[in-house]
């Protein structure tokens, strides 16, 4: 007898595979309608997401950013809570750890980075936190607050990179001024991919144990199972509601930190690119789940690092690989109502 | 410099109140929609995605058969198309209807970007307008009172739609689906089915709402037309409390917030332009907030929303 533990996650990955069969066939037709072989482009996407070492970094890298977007949208999750600000927060923790960073000039490196890194992880925690109070104290919908805070953020942002922390040296596009080389956290040893990878995985396992091995996240897992459930039994609601968005926050904040360290040195309209969009896609595949959100997130990465070789191959846009997510999303929302329904993996009531 | 500076302060406001006509279009096309689609009891979040489907395929047709009317219905009809598959997914038990919003405002960007791929050159016929302003010597008046002609249909369609909702059999039916699944099953309505065609009505005049971006006003296509109205109007109408006239007036002062900024820049006032384009942002924000509460529900919300459960 399969414990319902284990056939619970039998059925979670075979109804993914499921939604993943369905988007590679969808995918394939409309590839197709341009004339175009389904299987070559599959086989072009593998050889550039996993085809060679080159392509495993430039997919890892492009992941890094997109664990720790997803943890914006699956740590409120946990909680009944649907926070798409990832962007938002994003440009946000970018932007404070510029303005943060300018400051540091005589401080050691080391300290320096730290400070950033806590600076960003603030600044994404306090911007989603304040849509999670809207939504505990005014009863203010969460995802509209978080959308709107996105446009906000990328607005503040542009005030700022084209006027008073504008880098008039950088004459291409308007950018901030630099952190520094020196406070550049550079790459992995032995590859080209950056250390915001390290800080995606490890950011992933502490919340993972967070949310599966405390009395927090079994408080938090209540209260987005049965709100009345959880009133019940006397659990704070505000307190929680607070603390899952200020975590999912902390953490997208991260990932602007990342960008402006490790990729860019400096702020600009280059952080707005979509990761934060991407991460609620990569939170949906993985159920909320921090653990999955790492291999998900590595999976979306891939068809982000071949979306330029698809191009150059088959004259494909490169708008492709946002079609290809957004049938991936709708086929894995499409899937939900398959979960309990399927026979096999109901357990025999006790 | 211009006749700009003769008017001075007056020229700002004329710019505002013209540019509230211009841009509130499609705040309004889109929050009428959205109205239909929420009084049946579902929130659609794709029709950001629904409205630059329809401005890509209106600015398509119109640039294929010369005919920008033809663009326009073809882009209400691919508006339509894509509330029937949020209809259709919604449909599915357990399947959440804001989620699905956000998969299909993902899926509609990325498709208008893959397919309009080749349309960012070409020039396509526009849309017509009525030159209110002829009688004035100041170009800023003659500018500011062009009237677009879905502007006016827009205008029609809002007490139209009121009426509608108050006074047919289908706004009623369509109500009674939003306000109570159960109470509807009970008189024998399908309550799916009243969904569909409520989500499908809404995807046809955001589609519609589109069309104006790509054919009127800024009048061409490319990545970067939508800045998020098709969100923005998801909140307008919470804020219009779901009744389509007060959509027009929300419309309008949200179309002014957005024109704020270019008004300030035509007489000279550059600083702080990208902070201007935050106003309609942070005015959503702030409506929002003061409309809100934990105590009772929002004024004028059906019962069977969950936005505002």
């Amino acid at each position: 007898m399969v414990g319902s533990r284990a056939k619970s996650g039998v059925e979670a990955v075979a109804i993914s595979a499921a939604a993943l069969l369905a988007t590679l066939v969808l995918f394939g037709a409309f590839v197709a309608l341009r004339g175009i072989n389904p299987f070559d482009v599959y086989r072009v996407l593998y050889l550039g997401a996993f085809g060679s070492w080159f392509a495993i970094q430039h997919t890892l890298t492009q992941a890094a950013p997109l664990m720790l977007t997803a943890l914006c949208t699956a740590v409120p999750a946990r909680a009944g809570l649907l926070v798409i600000g990832g962007e938002g927060a994003l440009v946000v923790g970018g932007v404070a750890t510029v303005l943060v960073g300018v400051t540091l000039m005589g401080v050691p490196a080391p300290v320096a980075i730290a400070l950033m890194c806590m600076t960003g992880t603030l600044a994404g925690g306090l911007w989603i936190g304040a849509a999670g109070a809207l939504r505990h104290y005014r009863g203010v919908h969460e995802t509209i607050s978080t959308l709107l805070l996105n446009y906000i953020a990328i607005a503040v942002m542009n005030h700022l990179v084209t006027g008073p922390i504008r880098d008039f040296s950088q004459v291409l596009k308007p950018a901030s001024w630099s952190v520094g080389e020196r406070f550049m956290i550079g790459d992995l040893p032995g590859t080209s991919i950056h250390w915001g990878l390290a800080f995606g995985v490890v950011t992933c396992l502490l919340v993972y144990v967070l949310m599966r091995r405390t009395t927090f996240g079994f408080a938090v897992d209540i209260l987005g199972g049965n709100v009345r459930a959880a009133q019940m039994v006397g659990l704070p609601i505000g307190p929680l509601v607070l603390s899952t968005c200020v975590i999912g926050g902390a953490a997208a904040g991260l990932a602007g930190t990342i960008e402006v360290i490790a990729v860019h040195g400096f702020a600009s309209a280059s952080l707005a690119v979509g990761y934060g969009y991407a991460g609620i896609l990569v939170a949906f595949l993985a159920r909320h789940n921090p653990m999955a959100i790492i291999l998900i997130a590595t999976l979306l990465g891939g068809i982000s690092a071949s979306g330029g070789l698809l191009q150059r191959r088959f004259d494909l846009p490169d708008a492709a690989t946002l079609v290809l997510r957004g049938i991936l999303f709708l086929a894995v929302l499409a899937s939900s109502t398959l979960y309990g329904r399927l026979k096999i993996f109901q357990s025999r009531a006790v | 410099m211009g006749a700009a500076t003769d008017l001075g302060w007056w020229g700002v406001l004329i710019a505002v109140v013209g540019g509230a006509i211009r841009v509130s279009t499609p705040y309004l096309f889109v929050s009428l929609g959205e109205t239909l689609t929420e009084k049946s009891g579902r929130v659609n979040l794709g029709l950001e995605g629904t409205l630059v489907m329809g401005a890509m395929s209106g600015y398509g047709i119109s640039y294929v058969t010369g005919s920008p009317w033809l663009g326009v219905l073809v882009a209400g009809l691919t508006g339509t198309l894509l509330g029937l598959l949020h209809a259709a997914v919604c449909n599915l038990p357990r399947v959440n209807d804001i989620a699905v919003g956000i998969a299909l405002f993902l899926f509609g960007t990325g498709l208008a970007f893959y397919l309009g791929k080749p349309l960012i050159e070409p020039v396509a016929p526009r849309l017509p307008h009525l030159p209110l302003g002829a009688w004035s010597d100041y170009p800023q008046i003659r500018v500011a009172l062009e009237i677009n002609a879905l502007f006016i249909i827009g205008l029609i369609l809002a007490p139209v739609l009121r009426w509608g909702l108050r006074n047919t059999k289908w706004g009623i039916m369509l109500r009674t689906v939003g306000d109570s699944s159960d109470a509807a099953k009970a008189l024998g309505y399908s309550v799916n089915f009243v969904r569909i065609m409520g989500t499908m009505a809404g995807g046809f005049l955001a589609g519609v709402g589109g069309s104006f971006l790509s054919l009127y006003y800024p009048g061409s296509w490319n990545e970067a037309l939508s800045s998020g109205q098709g969100l923005m109007a998801v909140t307008l109408v919470i804020f219009a409390r779901w009744n389509p006239v007060y959509c027009f007036y929300t419309s309008l002062l949200f179309g002014g917030a957005t024109a704020l900024g270019p008004a300030l820049q035509s007489v000279g006032i550059t600083a702080n332009y990208y902070l201007y384009g935050a106003a309609p942002y942070v005015l959503t924000l702030g409506l929002l907030i003061s409309s809100s509460s934990t105590r009772h529900r929002l004024v004028g919300a059906p019962s069977e929303l969950t936005i505002s459960k």
